[in-house]
């Protein structure tokens, strides 16, 4: 009986490891302006945020919109403390070079950055977290609302940078481990954000798999018969806050990194939006496909459909309706259907493992 | 000290009254299907791209504005039936989520229609004239909004409480499945609901949009997200507490706007907080407080969930 249960794990695992073996080699080999890079670490952002977004929508039933702001919140919070000593005055030049003097290390200047957005979700869920399905959708939004005009005021540039944009700080590429002459020796730019998505993603998981995930998806099917069973409603809507958001930050400076400058004014709602329908496209309540369609998603703006935005010529014949924009709207064509039509997504609820016990079952009949 | 608050508190009632059209439509559909319909404020939008194009075809006025108005309340219709109607059954969740689709659907539509560019939104003669009330300068449609906004919901009430339709909403919208048992065609009380709000929203942008002149695929958001906090502020599903709601928010916003000054001239501050910025803000801290104190707002009515 045990065996069946660890194989589909081991397969999993060996998935995993190829999928990480496979992302090292090419980043060696590959030249590092392909556009698969680019994919790569966006999508290994968005899937941590993803993920982190599912936690709350998918396996605990909070319908959640605040996600744009812990991002936001993480993002800054990395940039603040990453920025080195001797960019500040360029950077800070508005504001004499800023309030804050030192830097912390990447990975500290990481959990610091999901520590504050769980800090502030921590806040904003004492009030927000008593409120029902779309009541708190909106509040969460809202939230997120205040958040960005709060760092963007004047007030607080000495910190944030008011409306100006935090730069200078450590990037991906900064990862690339590079020889004295500074040509790079081994790209690692690429497989950093895997490894960070991919241990907090890991860590998701097992929180999921624990009593505290049983007890979270028993919120999702039924909040009062989850009471009746001795569930603390309240405690445990407030951890998945709590940590969705911690991923959220992490996700958020992950995503600073990637663009290498953070400004407020891009933390919208529309990232919301567009997260949220990540998670619906790649199946709510399903960690795989949030992480699957995270990649598909940002292959498809950034990479497959890009043709969408440019003229195209067959032979002589102009295609019509191709110019800017057009690419968004075939997408949200795509969104609008699986939204109607394909309502599970990609994985439904399942998982990766899922799918090789599926099969060995269909195997035996 | 009066005039100073003035021109302030004069724009907040216009614009309050631009919000509360739209805010009506909000808590009609919420009304009748718990869900907030996050494409309302991108209707709102779609009304002011449609003028821009329809004016620049050359029309007279009295062509282009009914035309608006019905190419809106088309297109409010369409969206019910293509992203609500087969939700139906469906959890709540997922028609919220298509309503968010439908609003990211719109935006990228009209970003790939205007090639993301700021509109010039046409001048109607008469209300974007400039007149003079008191010490403020402003235009006609600040004076007209508010005016507009109370025959329109007077005539609103009307419908809801006189008429045959009226009544099925009502039904309706206080138990969806023993209403349909009564032999009510829900589906078509649903449709004349999206209609009249997106009307509503339709005549809320010709009036907005003369004030704040160029329009963009993202200029629905905000007002759409006020008008659903305004709303919520005077207890969802209640069309009274909406309008009360929306004026209450609109003053209160551009007061805020103008709180630098008007402090300045008081004489509390010797220089400016750009305090300005929490405008949009406000109304959100708004919103989480209403939530948390009343969550049935100013006039919504108390009910009661049954396990």
């Amino acid at each position: 009986m045990m065996k069946k249960e660890k194989k589909p794990a081991l397969i999993t695992w060996i998935i995993v490891a190829v999928i990480y073996a496979a992302v090292f080699v090419a980043e060696q080999v590959l030249p590092p302006t392909s556009m698969l890079f680019t994919v790569l670490k966006k999508g290994a952002t968005y899937a941590l945020v993803a993920v982190s977004m599912n936690l709350l929508n998918g396996f605990t039933g909070i319908f959640s919109l605040g996600q744009a702001g812990f991002m936001m919140i993480g993002a800054y919070v990395y940039g603040i403390f990453t920025i080195p000593v001797e960019s500040r005055p360029v950077v800070y030049q508005y504001y004499d070079g800023g309030l804050i003097q030192f830097t912390v290390p990447v990975v500290v200047a990481l959990v610091l950055a999901g520590l504050a957005a769980a800090f502030f979700a921590f806040l904003i869920g004492l009030p927000v977290l008593r409120l029902k399905s779309d009541y708190l959708a909106i509040a969460t939004l809202g939230f997120a609302e205040i958040m960005r005009v709060l760092i963007q005021w004047n007030n607080m540039g000495p910190l944030t940078n008011g409306s100006n944009m935090l730069r200078l700080y450590p990037s991906f590429n900064d990862f690339n481990i590079k020889d004295a002459s500074g040509n790079v020796t081994v790209y690692l730019s690429t497989l950093v954000p895997f490894l960070i998505a991919g241990v907090c993603i890991g860590l998701i998981v097992l929180l999921l798999n624990s009593g505290y995930g049983r007890a979270l998806k028993s919120i999702r099917d039924d909040e009062i018969a989850a009471e009746a069973m001795g569930i603390n409603l309240a405690h445990h809507k407030r951890l998945a806050f709590c940590i969705s958001s911690f991923f959220a930050g992490v996700g958020g400076a992950m995503l600073a990194m990637y663009q290498t400058t953070v400004q407020a004014k891009f933390f919208t709602t529309a990232m919301t939006y567009e997260i949220l329908l990540i998670v619906v496209i790649g199946g709510v309540g399903s960690v795989t496909g949030s992480v699957l369609s995270s990649f598909l998603f940002v292959a498809a703006s950034e990479w497959w459909l890009r043709f969408l935005d440019e003229k195209q010529m067959i032979g002589n014949f102009e295609v019509p309706l191709l110019r800017n924009g057009f690419r968004l709207v075939v997408f949200s064509i795509i969104i609008m259907v699986v939204v109607l039509f394909f309502r599970k997504g990609i994985m439904g609820t399942k998982e990766l493992p899922d799918l090789f016990r599926r099969k060995r079952k269909e195997a035996a009949k | 000290m009066w005039d100073t608050i003035f021109p302030y508190l004069l724009s907040g009632i216009s614009v309050g009254g631009q919000y509360a059209l739209i805010a009506i439509g909000y808590t009609m559909v919420y009304g009748i299907l718990r869900l907030i319909n996050f494409a309302h404020g991108d209707v709102f939008m779609v009304a002011g791209i449609i003028m821009v194009y329809i004016a620049a075809s050359g029309v007279p006025l009295w062509v282009s504005v009914p035309a608006v108005l019905v190419i809106t309340a088309l297109v409010g219709f369409l969206i019910e039936r293509v992203a609500y109607k087969p939700l139906r059954t469906a959890p709540r969740m997922s028609a919220m989520i298509s309503a968010i689709g439908v609003s990211y659907t719109l935006q990228n539509l009209v970003l790939y229609i205007t090639g993301g560019l700021n509109k010039q939104y046409p001048a109607i003669p008469l209300i974007s004239d400039s007149i003079k009330i008191g010490s403020a300068t402003t235009k006609v449609v600040t004076v007209v909004t508010p005016v507009l906004v109370i025959l329109l919901v007077v005539a609103l009430v009307t419908l809801i409480n006189k008429t045959k339709i009226g009544m099925a909403m009502r039904a309706v919208s206080k138990d969806f499945e023993t209403a349909q048992l009564m032999g009510i065609k829900i589906n078509s009380v649903i449709s004349t609901t999206f209609v009249i709000g997106s009307f509503l929203a339709g005549v809320g942008s010709v009036l907005y949009f003369t004030n704040y002149p160029t329009v963009i695929q993202t200029s629905g958001a905000m007002p759409g997200l006020k008008a659903f906090v305004a709303a919520v502020f005077g207890g969802i599903g209640s069309i009274p507490g909406a309008v009360i709601g929306a004026f209450i928010i609109g003053i209160m916003e551009n007061l805020i706007k103008g709180l630098d000054v008007i402090l300045f001239k008081a004489g509390l501050i010797t220089k400016p907080l750009g305090l300005a910025i929490f405008s949009d803000a406000f109304t959100f801290a708004l919103l989480i407080i209403i939530l948390v104190v009343k969550p049935t707002g100013l006039f919504g009515e108390k009910t009661t969930d049954k396990v």
